[in-house]
């Protein structure tokens, strides 16, 4: 076997790319030729709506997660040892064990926990507690939190020392030191490894449909039951995850490139 | 009222019938046979996918990039669905063209080839990389002692690549253990459905799924131990902390 020797660098249309991709655009013409689409018009506002759900599902929980993220991650790095102890053991608990369990453990458990107080019930808060989006909003948004946590741990003690003694010298305070060079250097330094866990964040998105919540998978599964069909609904479901992934991405890699960075 | 009750009777955890301990145990066992399945076979996938990727010719490169890309961009629930469904389809289209009777594809094994295609695509970047950090005049000085292309890689290649792929094997190897729970959806017993079906039936949800929780964590906790050792063991001779 020949040592690694790196390609030369590719041109998009090679004569085998150009086959591949005729292979390809064949396969697909089969897929929208010999399989049954009739039922995307009826479903078309629901999927959109689906998508909708989805996409707000993600985005407001990888923003709470984040914020918590941050306070995971500060209190790790400075925090007084029990509490940094408590936000360790808080990552371990949730990266130890599937998100799906955590989903039910909130729902079934915790819901079921809830409608045995009658304080509780007669509460202004009962009308939320008894749907499925909050218990579903809350498992992601830890969930989230504590894989960035560890991210934002690692990523707030890589800080050169040198930065944050050179705003004390300028004579920041300590909380503006934290606004202004602390929390901006970690978070550039977090963005790479930010994109990927927003892109496994958007990939757990579909689990909340396992507690009625209704996003783009759910409506794909309605459509399942209603149509008795097994491939087509999922095939355009993958399809379009790839698409809201692809779409993340480079918006991520947008982000990143308007951050300076020296050098590389 | 009655929650504190309820949640504090471990009787419900006996391991004998009218308790269901033993029922979670079995679903806990069934996990781990998923798991290990599954990252084994991923493993395989993956070896062959970064040789693939690394000396395959450009049909075969293109195709494994487009095998980790779909992979790795559709979320994992999805996939278990289509890959389940897909693959027992398969293999019975596959066994009436040769004339042989339909079979009963266990879930066991349809889930160990799900779990292990998805594995798989991660994997196969994860050795990608490890295999890249390898000194290529290692691989040289083999070949220049005439070993035969499998030889250096089972001498050479991949004992070089182990310390750098031990912490995303790793990773994986844990993603696996919780990636089990997924196949809950498509109706396997594995140690999430018994348990929401033990939770169902007893209406003691907290309890069970907690119970479930400790399971799941401490199988975390004792592979972070392992991989720990595993990865001492791996790094002997190799200077300081990389």
């Amino acid at each position: 076997m020949p040592a690694y020797v790196p390609p030369p660098p590719r041109r998009l249309l090679e004569p085998h790319r150009i086959f591949l991709i005729a292979l390809f655009g064949a396969i697909v013409f089969c897929a929208v030729w010999f399989l049954r689409w009739d039922w995307l018009e009826k479903y078309q506002w629901k999927l959109l709506h689906g998508i909708w759900e989805t996409l707000f599902l993600l985005f407001s929980t990888a923003g709470a997660g984040f914020i918590l993220a941050v306070l995971l991650g500060l209190v790790q790095v400075t925090g007084p040892k029990p509490l940094a102890m408590i936000a360790r053991g808080f990552c371990t608990l949730i990266r130890g064990t599937p998100l799906l369990l955590q989903l039910w453990l909130l729902y079934y458990g915790l819901g079921s926990v809830f409608a045995q107080y009658p304080e509780i019930r007669h509460s202004m808060f009962w009308p939320y507690l008894r749907q499925a989006w909050p218990y579903g909003f809350t498992a992601l948004m830890l969930s989230f939190a504590a894989y960035e946590g560890e991210v934002m741990r690692g990523a707030f003690a890589g800080v050169p020392r040198g930065e944050l003694e050179a705003a004390r010298a300028f004579g920041m305070s300590r909380f503006t030191t934290f606004r202004r060079i602390w929390l901006p250097r970690a978070i550039y330094r977090a963005l790479p490894t930010l994109s990927g866990e927003t892109v496994l964040q958007l990939k757990s998105t579909p689990l909340v449909a396992t507690i009625t919540v209704v996003d783009v998978y759910a409506i794909i599964s309605r459509v399942r039951q209603d149509t008795y069909l097994t491939y087509e609904p999922l095939l355009l479901l993958a399809l379009i995850y790839m698409c809201l992934t692809g779409i993340l991405v480079l918006l991520f890699r947008m982000l990143e490139n308007r951050i300076p960075s020296r050098g590389a | 009222m009655a929650a504190s009750p309820v949640f504090l009777n471990l009787d419900l955890l006996a391991l004998s019938p009218p308790g269901w301990g033993g029922v979670l145990l079995a679903g806990f066992a069934a996990s781990l046979q998923l798991a290990v399945g599954g990252f084994g076979l991923g493993l395989l996938i993956g070896i062959g996918g970064a040789f693939g990727k690394l000396y395959g010719g450009p049909i075969v490169r293109d195709l494994l990039e487009v095998y980790t890309t779909v992979i790795r961009a559709v979320p994992e629930l999805v996939l278990i669905l289509l890959l389940y469904y897909a693959g027992t389809d398969a293999v019975n289209s596959l066994l009436m063209l040769v004339g042989l009777p339909r079979v009963d594809i266990s879930g066991l094994a349809a889930g160990i080839f799900v779990i292990g295609v998805v594995q798989g695509a991660y994997s196969t970047e994860v050795l990608r990389g490890a295999i890249k950090a390898v000194p290529p005049g290692q691989i040289e000085a083999a070949r220049a002692y005439g070993m035969s292309p499998f030889k250096t890689l089972h001498r050479i290649t991949l004992p070089a690549m182990l310390p750098y792929a031990i912490p995303g094997l790793s990773n994986l190897w844990l993603i696996a253990t919780k990636d089990t729970a997924l196949l809950a959806v498509v109706g396997f017993s594995e140690l999430t459905l018994v348990t929401r079906q033990a939770a169902g039936a007893t209406k003691a949800y907290m309890l069970f799924y907690c119970a479930a929780g400790v399971l799941y964590l401490s199988l975390t906790l004792i592979s972070n131990r392992v991989i720990g050792y595993i990865e001492r063991r791996a790094r002997r001779g190799i200077a300081g902390p990389m």
